[in-house]
C-alpha cells in the first residue's frame, strides 16, 4: 500500500501543477487582453466624436478626422467582396458538391489553397505591386487595393464557406437526387439555403481579415488621405492611417488610438451583426 | 410505360444545360483559384530575376552588409532576425496555447470556457496593425525603462507571441476535440489521473494535430509584417542579447518598397521568394505531419 | 388485380432485372454475383444480417451508387428491357421512373407545399397553363391528390406552407413516399421505411405500401421478417459469406417461410418465426 502511493503522490503534484498552469495561462490571456484593449480605450475614447468620424484630417492626421480613410477603407473592402464571394463560392461549391466528377481538379484547388493560406500578406503586396499596379496599371489605387486583398481572403473564405457546405446534411443532398434533380436546383434551392449559417461566417471572417490587414496595402492601394475620387484613386484604409500615426507622425499616438478604436468598434459591430443574422435565418426557417 | 410528354422532354432538356453551365463555370472558377498561387509566384519570380541573374542566389547569403544603395546586399541579418522573433514567438505561444487549448477543451468549467474560447477568437481578430501601435506605445516604454532602447528583438517576440497564441489555441482545441469520447471514458473507467491521462492518452493520439498547428502559427509569425515593423526598431544587425533591435525580412520589405528601385528592388522580391519558399516547406511539413496522423486515425476507425 | 399481377411474376419479362451484379468500395467487395429479376407490380422484400449489401444493392438500381466516392459496380441492371449501367443512362430521368425512399426521413427543409412542388416543377410535369394562377391550380391539384393517396392530407392540409420539419416522423416518411410518388415512378425503392418510426406510424405506412401494391412495383429492405412476410410477394435473401455479400435464395414469401431451400435461410426465417 505504502509503495503505491509514492508515484500516487508525485502524480497529484503533477497533476496540481497542471491545473496551476492552465489557470495561470487564462488569466494571463485574459489580462493580456484587457491590457491592450484598456489602453486603446484609454488613449482613443476622449479623441471619438462624431467630427472626428466626418472631418478630414489635418495637420498630417494629428488633427481633423478620419473620414476619407473610413470611405477608402469601406471602397477596398466593395472591390475585395465584388472579386472574391463569387470565386470563393465558387470553388466552395466545387471542393463541397463536386467531390466525386471533380476528384483531381479539387485535390490540386485544395493544395494551392493550403499554400495561399500560408502566404505572407508582404508577399501579396509585392505581388499586387507587380501585377495590379504595374503590369494591369492600375497603379496605386482602390482597385489594385482590393484585388490584391481579395487574392489574400480567399483561401480563409473558401475554407468557411466549405465547412457551412459541408455542415449541411448529407440526407438533403441524397433525397434530391433520389428524385432526380438537377444539381443546379439541389444547390440553388436546398443546399445554399440550408448553408446560410456558415456562409455569413465565412462572410464575416472574410470581411474581418481584410479590414484588419495593412501590410498588402501599403504599395498597392497606397497612402493618399484625401477622398479617393474613383476606384482608380489611390486611398489610404484605416489600418494604414493607424500605422502611419503612430509611426511616421510624432505626436499622432492619441489619434492612432482613436482609429484603432474606431477600426476594433468597426471589427466587433461586424461580428455581431453577423451574429443576429445567422440567428434570424435560422429561426425564420 | 407512360406516355412522355413535352413539357417533361423539355424540362430535362433544361436541368441538363443548367448543370453543364454550372458544372463548368465551377471548374473555371475553381481554376483561377488554383491558378492564383502560380500566378503569385511567377510575378515575384519575374520581378526578383534581375536580381537572380545579376547578382547571383549566393552573394544575398555571403554579403557582409546591406547596403542597397551602395551595391551590398547580405539578407543574413535579417532572414536570422526573422528566424529568431518566429522560433522565440512559437516557444512562448506553444506552451501557452496548449494550456488554453486543454483548459477549453478538457478541464475548464463549462461557464468559463465559453467565454475564453469567445475571447481567443477576438485575440485572433484583432488587426496586427493594433497589436503593433500597442506594443509601441505600451510595451515598448517598458522594455526601455528595463534596457534602453525597448525596441528590440524582446518586444517583436513578446507581441508575436500573442498574436500567434489565438492561432495554436483554436487549432489545438480543433484537434483535442477529434479525439473519441471512449478515450477520455476508458482512461475515466481506470482512474488514471490527469496527467496520466495526457501524456499517455491524449496528447500521443493528438499528436499530428498538434504539430500542425505549432508548424501553422510559426508561418504565421515568420510572415507578420506590422507588429514587427513597429516594435523591432529595424536596424539591420545580427543582435548580440534579446533588448538589441532587429530588422525582419517582411520589415524590410515594407521598409524599402517605398523608394527602392533597380536591383534593390529586385532584392526585395528575392526576400519575398525567400519567404515564398519558407512557408511552402512549412506547408508541405504540415502536410506530412496530418497525412501522418490521418493513417494512424484511420487505423483507429478500423478497430472501432 | 393483385393475382393476376402476382401470377404474371413468373411468365412475362420482369420489369427490372439485376444480372451478375457486383458492387466493391475500393478493394473491398459489398457484394458479387447478385441476379434477380424484379416483376412489374409485385412487392419484393429484400433480407439478410446487417452489412451483407442490401442498402448497396438498392442503390444500384436507382444510380445512388454514383454519389459514392470510390464505388464501382459491375454487371447490368435491365429496366424496360435497357442496361441502366451504362454511362448513357439520363441518370435524372433514371431517378425520377424509379423513386426511393430512405430509412430516415429526409424531406427539405422547406414548407410542405415546396417539398412536393420542387420536384414537380422541375420534372415539368405539371402542363403549363394560360396564367400563372392556373398552374398554380395545376399543382395544388397533383399535391393534394398524391397526399390523399398517402392518408397525409387531412392531417396536413391547414399547414401545407409551415415547415415539413415539424412534421412528427411518420407524417415525414409519409410526405417522402408522397414527394416521390407525385413524378409518377414505375418502381420504388424502399430502405428500412419503417425503422425509424414507432410501431403505430410504423403500421400506416406498411398499410399504404399495401395500398400502392398493384400500381407501382415496390422493392424493400427490412430487418422485421413479420413484415416482409405481411407485405411481400417474393422474398430474397442475402447473405454474408467470406466477406462479401451474396444472394443465396430468392422465392415467394410462402415457400421461404415454410420451405426455405437454403440451410442459412431456413435458421434465419426460424429465428423470425420463434
Ligand atoms: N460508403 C461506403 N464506403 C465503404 N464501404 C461501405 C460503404 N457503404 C457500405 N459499405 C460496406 O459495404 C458493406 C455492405 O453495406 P450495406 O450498407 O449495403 O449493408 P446493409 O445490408 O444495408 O446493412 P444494414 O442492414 O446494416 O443496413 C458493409 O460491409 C459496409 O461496411
Ligand atoms: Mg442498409
Amino acid at each position: 500500500m505504502s509503495i503505491s502511493q509514492r508515484p500516487g503522490l508525485t502524480v497529484t503534484a503533477l497533476d496540481r501543477l497542471l491545473g496551476f498552469a492552465m489557470a495561470a495561462t487564462v488569466i494571463a490571456v485574459g489580462l493580456g487582453f484587457c491590457w491592450i484593449l484598456g489602453a486603446i480605450v484609454a488613449q482613443g475614447l476622449g479623441q471619438i466624436s462624431l467630427a472626428f468620424l466626418l472631418a478630414e484630417p489635418s495637420n498630417a492626421g494629428r488633427e481633423g478626422g478620419i473620414a476619407p480613410m473610413l470611405v477608402s477603407t469601406l471602397l477596398i473592402l466593395g472591390v475585395c467582396l465584388a472579386i472574391a464571394l463569387p470565386l470563393g463560392l465558387g470553388t466552395a461549391l466545387l471542393l463541397a458538391e463536386f467531390t466525386i466528377t471533380d476528384q483531381r481538379l479539387g485535390r490540386l484547388v485544395r493544395r494551392s489553397l493550403d499554400f495561399l493560406a500560408g502566404v505572407p500578406s508582404i508577399v501579396f503586396g509585392l505581388f499586387g505591386n507587380a501585377f495590379f499596379s504595374q503590369v494591369l496599371g492600375l497603379g496605386f489605387s482602390i482597385l489594385s487595393g482590393g484585388l490584391t486583398l481579395a487574392c489574400m481572403v480567399l483561401p480563409l473564405l473558401i475554407r468557411t464557406t466549405e465547412e457551412g457546405l459541408r455542415a449541411v446534411p448529407p440526407s438533403y443532398r441524397q433525397g434530391a437526387a433520389a428524385l432526380g434533380l438537377s444539381q443546379t436546383t439541389t444547390l440553388f434551392k436546398i443546399i445554399l439555403p440550408a448553408a446560410v449559417p456558415g456562409l455569413i461566417a465565412g462572410l464575416v471572417l472574410g470581411m474581418g481579415r481584410a479590414l484588419a490587414e495593412t501590410a498588402a496595402l501599403i504599395f498597392t492601394s497606397g497612402y493618399v488621405d484625401r477622398f479617393p475620387r474613383s476606384l482608380m484613386d489611390s486611398g489610404r484604409a484605416l489600418s494604414i492611417h493607424i500605422f502611419d500615426l503612430s509611426m511616421n507622425i510624432p505626436g499622432g499616438d492619441a489619434r492612432a488610438a482613436a482609429s484603432a478604436l474606431v477600426l476594433l468598434t468597426l471589427l466587433l459591430l461586424l461580428n455581431l451583426l453577423a451574429g443576429a443574422l445567422a440567428q434570424r435565418w435560422a429561426n425564420s426557417s | 410505360m407512360q406516355t412522355f410528354e413535352m413539357s417533361q422532354l423539355s424540362s430535362l432538356r433544361r436541368a441538363h444545360r443548367r448543370d453543364r453551365i454550372l458544372r463548368h463555370s465551377l471548374r473555371l472558377l475553381g481554376s483561377i483559384t488554383g491558378l492564383l498561387v502560380l500566378l503569385i509566384t511567377l510575378f515575384v519570380l519575374q520581378e526578383a530575376w534581375p536580381a537572380l541573374q545579376n547578382l547571383g542566389f549566393i552573394r544575398f547569403w555571403t554579403d557582409g552588409s546591406w547596403h542597397p544603395l551602395e551595391g551590398s546586399f547580405g539578407l543574413m541579418p535579417m532572414v536570422l532576425g526573422s528566424g529568431l522573433i518566429a522560433l522565440g514567438a512559437t516557444a512562448i505561444a506553444t506552451p501557452l496555447g496548449l494550456l488554453s487549448a486543454l483548459f477549453c477543451q478538457c478541464y475548464g468549467p463549462p461557464l468559463l470556457v465559453v467565454p475564453y474560447r469567445r475571447l481567443l477568437e477576438l485575440l485572433a481578430g484583432i488587426p496586427s496593425v493594433v497589436y503593433g501601435f500597442w506594443g509601441l506605445v505600451v510595451l515598448v516604454p517598458q522594455i526601455n525603462r528595463l534596457h534602453p532602447p525597448g525596441q528590440s528583438l524582446l518586444a517583436g517576440t513578446l507581441i508575436l507571441s500573442l498574436m500567434i497564441l489565438p492561432t495554436v489555441a483554436l487549432l489545438a482545441i480543433a484537434s483535442l476535440a477529434q479525439i473519441p469520447s471512449s478515450y477520455w471514458q476508458g482512461a475515466a473507467a481506470l482512474s488514471l489521473s490527469r496527467w496520466t491521462t495526457l501524456t499517455r492518452i491524449i496528447l500521443p493520439s493528438a499528436r499530428s494535430g498538434l504539430f500542425t498547428a505549432v508548424v501553422l502559427a510559426t508561418g504565421r509569425a515568420l510572415g507578420e509584417t506590422m507588429a514587427v515593423l513597429m516594435v523591432c526598431g529595424n536596424v539591420v544587425q545580427v543582435p548580440s542579447s534579446v533588448f538589441d533591435p532587429v530588422r525582419s525580412l517582411t520589415a524590410n520589405i515594407a521598409l524599402e518598397m517605398a523608394y527602392a528601385t533597380g536591383d534593390h528592388r529586385a532584392v526585395l522580391f528575392v526576400s519575398g521568394l525567400v519567404l515564398l519558399a519558407i512557408v511552402a516547406g512549412l506547408v508541405v511539413m504540415a502536410e506530412g505531419i496530418s497525412n501522418q496522423g490521418m493513417s494512424s486515425e484511420s487505423v483507429i476507425v478500423h478497430e472501432r | 388485380m393483385t393475382t393476376m399481377m402476382s401470377a404474371a411474376t413468373t411468365c412475362t419479362q420482369p420489369l427490372l432485372e439485376a444480372k451478375h451484379l457486383q458492387l466493391s468500395y475500393g478493394q473491398q467487395v459489398a457484394f458479387h454475383d447478385v441476379s434477380l429479376p424484379i416483376a412489374s407490380g409485385e412487392i419484393m422484400a429484400i433480407v439478410g444480417p446487417s452489412g451483407c449489401g442490401k442498402s448497396s444493392f438498392l442503390s444500384c438500381l436507382n444510380r445512388m451508387s454514383d454519389l459514392v466516392p470510390h464505388c464501382h459496380v459491375q454487371g447490368e441492371i435491365h429496366f424496360n428491357g435497357t442496361n441502366i449501367l451504362s454511362p448513357r443512362t439520363d441518370t435524372l430521368l433514371l431517378r425520377r421512373r424509379i423513386g426511393m425512399i430512405f430509412q430516415k426521413p429526409n424531406p427539405f427543409p422547406l414548407s410542405v407545399w415546396e417539398n412536393l412542388a420542387l420536384p414537380l416543377r422541375e420534372h415539368g410535369l405539371v402542363k403549363s397553363q394560360t396564367s400563372r394562377r392556373a398552374f398554380r391550380q395545376a399543382i395544388h391539384q397533383a399535391i393534394e391528390a398524391v397526399l390523399r393517396d398517402v392518408g397525409l392530407w387531412e392531417e396536413v392540409k391547414n399547414r401545407l406552407h409551415s415547415s415539413a420539419l415539424a412534421l412528427s416522423g411518420g407524417q415525414q416518411q409519409r410526405l417522402c413516399i408522397a414527394r416521390a410518388l407525385i413524378l409518377q415512378p414505375e418502381v420504388l425503392l424502399l430502405d428500412e421505411p419503417c425503422s425509424a418510426l414507432d410501431p403505430l406510424a410504423s403500421a400506416v405506412v406498411e398499410e399504404l405500401m399495401l395500398r400502392l401494391r398493384p400500381r407501382y412495383t415496390q422493392v424493400v429492405i427490412t430487418h422485421n421478417l413479420a413484415q416482409a412476410k405481411r407485405i411481400a410477394d417474393r422474398i430474397a435473401v442475402f447473405w454474408v459469406q467470406q466477406h462479401k455479400g451474396q444472394l443465396i435464395e430468392v422465392g415467394s414469401t410462402q415457400q421461404i417461410f415454410n420451405a426455405p431451400t437454403h440451410e442459412l435461410t431456413a435458421a434465419y426465417v426460424s429465428g423470425g418465426k420463434g
